[in-house]
């Protein structure tokens, strides 16, 4: 009776969680007669009674205020259409494409090319999910150079680290230009060498966000690489999972 | 493409380095594994990078060609399954997978690897025919070079069925090898911008110029070619080109041994 | 010729041939895995939740799952198996497809597809249940929402002898009744999602071969189960 698997183990869809009417199921688990048990291929989490799962992997699905990177596969009348690498795509309207007015008849090429990538928000997602994107706002741009690289999304806040210490560190560290996508598009920019050695450093963090120890792990890979110290960042606790 | 990525590729090329730290004439770690495939007469799985390739070679007894009626017949295919790459669609082979059987099957053939008379077994009548079939299981670029590596090992490790009253039992393997001789071994090079590249992974091959794939004989000659990508080659690239190929074959032959 | 009392390479009737399986075995899937049993061998590959092509195809209520089955050319016991689909693997594709769904929640995506590609690069009886195995894991391994695996294998009738997981030895045995009965069920609810049959039995065997089976798709779940977890072992890194 009562729970069977240790919290934060990696459970499997089909796996008896807990037997017995002590916990309630929430994301990523289900109650099948006096059973527990997960749908989804997750680590567990123990909240009080409730029994859920964080995912492991999974495409991204679009969410309002989620800043992506997109890269423009059609050009319409009424604007660019993004691939933002979920399995809907994304629609960026002329209005919302540039500060500046664009005229009836210009030329969207001018602004995003097709095959060009940039950031962008997502401003509205319909329940029949057709995805607004919007290029206004700060930090939001067309990339120029570097290179994208595809991360399993989940692992997203692990790259971005607690208030974004991780990539800061990984930034200072290399010097390159990183920005991380929520929908797992990472665009990194540098020094050829640096630039290796973040996206290197990214797969990293990807695979082995689920061990505990990461942020230590992850600097003394850097330092042993870069032969450099990188200072310890205040308020560095083992971050959320 | 995307031009900035290229342009990126490019840039990166020219201090050196690619993308995933080689130099530009480096070729990536390759593991071989031969006689996998238990149902083929001959088989390879090899591992190049992230490119994973499995080639088996059936035997069977069939009618030779009218014009050669004392030749055995040899048959190259490769699909490009759309379980390997998002890329990839299911349906009639693409153009990109025609082109990449092509290119191998006139290497092994023009090589004369095969010494097909020996597949007689009735003028006019019947021969053996050899099929390989080159899978990809995952693909990360050079599914030429690599489907040619693992082809020529597979075909060395085959060995004939037994024949009993002209019917082949699939079931009874003998010891007896395929009659080859004088191994080919087919290696690419990638123009990007101004640089030349050997074993391009996908990104790579997504930028690139021109491509010149060369396919040398044991004794240096060269016995198949294909120019690939949408830039025209000059005299002097195409001589750096198979100079840089010929120089890699080599090294990719240690890997057929014997 | 002897009665077939005894299975020809010594299994315990209920014992299946070895079993192999592993989770993200293909780097650029969503989702992926390997299951091999004795010589027959499966890839299985998870491409989405994506866009669904053709449009006309798309459901407003929930994702679509569209499995394909397919044979290497060299993957046959006999002569080379032509490439591209034909009549079996079409119908093999559907039943698949069919074993598979009553897991599956694809809500979350309506209008979109997930594309599940099974190859089997060599084969010796069982290819379709390989397949279906194969096709869980990796469908779990793309994170795609599941009440559960599903496992599967054969069962049937070898002459005198009711067994699992027949090879295509005993597939192939002429003395008697013989029955191949492809098999696949949730474990925790016990339920079946393919049945198929071929050959001659009664109903009363019918029913004691897939009961006999029972107990082997328990244990096959479990292989899966822990395939996916291995994963997620030594750097959860698989691929390297």
């Amino acid at each position: 009776m009562g729970l069977l698997v240790k919290e934060r183990s990696v459970v499997v869809p089909g796996e008896v969680l807990a037997e017995g009417l002590d916990f309630l199921p929430s994301n990523g688990t289900y109650r099948h007669e006096e059973k527990i048990l997960a749908n989804q291929l997750g680590l567990l989490v123990v909240d009080g009674k409730v029994l859920k799962t964080i995912p492991l992997s999974g495409r991204y699905l679009p969410k309002k205020n989620d800043i992506v990177i997109g890269r423009v596969m059609d050009i319409t009348m009424m604007g660019w259409r993004f691939e933002i690498n979920s399995p809907y795509t994304s629609l960026l309207s002329m209005k919302e494409g540039s500060f500046d007015f664009i005229p009836k008849n210009a030329n969207l090429s001018k602004y995003y090319a097709l095959d060009d990538h940039a950031v962008l928000e997502i401003i509205k997602v319909t329940s029949q999910n057709l995805v607004d994107l919007t290029a206004k706002g700060p930090g939001l741009r067309k990339l120029k150079g570097g290179q994208i690289i595809k991360v399993n999304t989940h692992k997203v806040p692990r790259i971005i680290g607690k208030k974004g210490s991780m990539v800061s560190m990984l930034k200072k560290a290399t010097g390159c230009k990183i920005i991380v996508g929520q929908n797992g598009l990472v665009w990194v920019q540098g020094e050829p060498k640096s630039e290796i050695l973040a996206v290197d450093t990214i797969h990293k963090i990807e695979s082995e966000s689920h061990l505990p120890g990461l942020t230590e792990r992850i600097k003394s890979h850097l330092e042993q690489t870069l032969g450099i110290k990188i200072e310890a960042e205040p308020d560095q606790p083992e971050e959320e999972r | 493409m995307n031009e900035e990525l290229k342009e990126h590729i490019s840039e990166c090329l020219k201090s050196g380095i690619r993308l995933d730290g080689r130099g530009l004439e480096d070729l990536r770690n390759i593991e071989i594994e031969a006689n996998v495939i238990e149902t083929a007469e001959g088989s390879c799985r090899i591992k190049c990078g992230m490119t994973e390739v499995i080639v088996g070679v059936k035997l069977s007894v069939g009618t030779p060609f009218g014009d050669t009626p004392d030749d055995g017949v040899l048959m190259v295919g490769a699909e490009l399954l759309p379980l390997s790459n998002p890329d990839f669609e299911s349906g009639p082979p693409s153009i990109e997978s025609i082109e990449v059987a092509r290119v191998i099957d006139r290497g092994i053939r023009e090589s004369k690897v095969i010494d097909t008379k020996a597949l007689c077994i009735t003028k006019g009548e019947k021969v053996w025919m050899v099929m390989v079939d080159i899978c990809p299981i995952n693909t990360d670029g050079n599914l030429i070079d690599i489907g040619s590596l693992a082809a020529i090992i597979a075909l060395k490790s085959a060995t004939f069925p037994e024949m009993k009253d002209n019917i082949v039992d699939y079931k009874k393997k003998t010891k007896k090898p395929l009659p080859l001789k004088n191994f080919p071994v087919t290696a690419t090079v990638v123009k990007i911008g101004s640089n030349f590249i050997v074993d391009p992974t996908e990104a790579e091959e997504k930028a690139m110029d021109s491509r010149l794939t060369v396919s040398v004989t044991a004794d240096g000659k060269i016995c198949a070619m294909q120019k690939g990508g949408n830039e025209p080659c000059t005299i002097g690239d195409i001589e750096r080109m198979i100079d840089l190929a010929t120089a890699k074959s080599e090294e990719l032959r240690r890997h057929i041994g014997g | 010729m002897m009665a077939y009392k005894k299975r020809h390479d010594n299994r315990a009737v209920d014992e299946t041939r070895p079993i192999i399986a592993k989770a993200g075995v293909i780097k650029k899937a969503d989702g992926s895995a390997y299951f091999s049993i004795g010589k027959t061998a499966a890839y299985a590959a998870v491409y989405g939740p994506r866009e669904m092509h053709p449009k006309f195809m798309q459901d407003a209520r929930r994702g679509v799952l569209r499995c394909n089955y397919n044979m290497m050319p060299f993957s046959g016991m006999g002569e080379r198996v032509r490439p591209g689909p034909n009549r079996r693997s079409k119908e093999i594709s559907m039943v698949t497809e069919k074993a598979l769904l009553p897991v599956v929640d694809l809500d979350d995506y309506p209008y979109a597809v997930v594309d599940v590609f099974i190859e089997l690069p060599q084969t010796d009886a069982g290819s379709r249940c390989a397949g279906i195995c194969a096709a869980a894991i990796a469908l779990a391994d793309a994170g795609i929402r599941m009440k559960d695996m599903v496992a599967a294998v054969s069962v049937g009738q070898v002459e005198d002898l009711l067994v699992v997981d027949l090879d295509y030895e005993e597939e192939a045995h002429e003395e008697g009744d013989v029955a191949d009965i492809p098999l696949a069920m949730i474990p925790s609810t016990g339920e079946i999602t393919l049945l198929q049959m071929d050959g001659k039995i009664t109903k009363e065997n019918l029913l004691k071969a897939i009961a006999l089976g029972k107990p082997v798709l328990q244990r096959i779940a479990e292989i899966q189960r822990k395939a996916l977890k291995e994963k997620f072992d030594n750097h959860g890194d698989n691929n390297e």
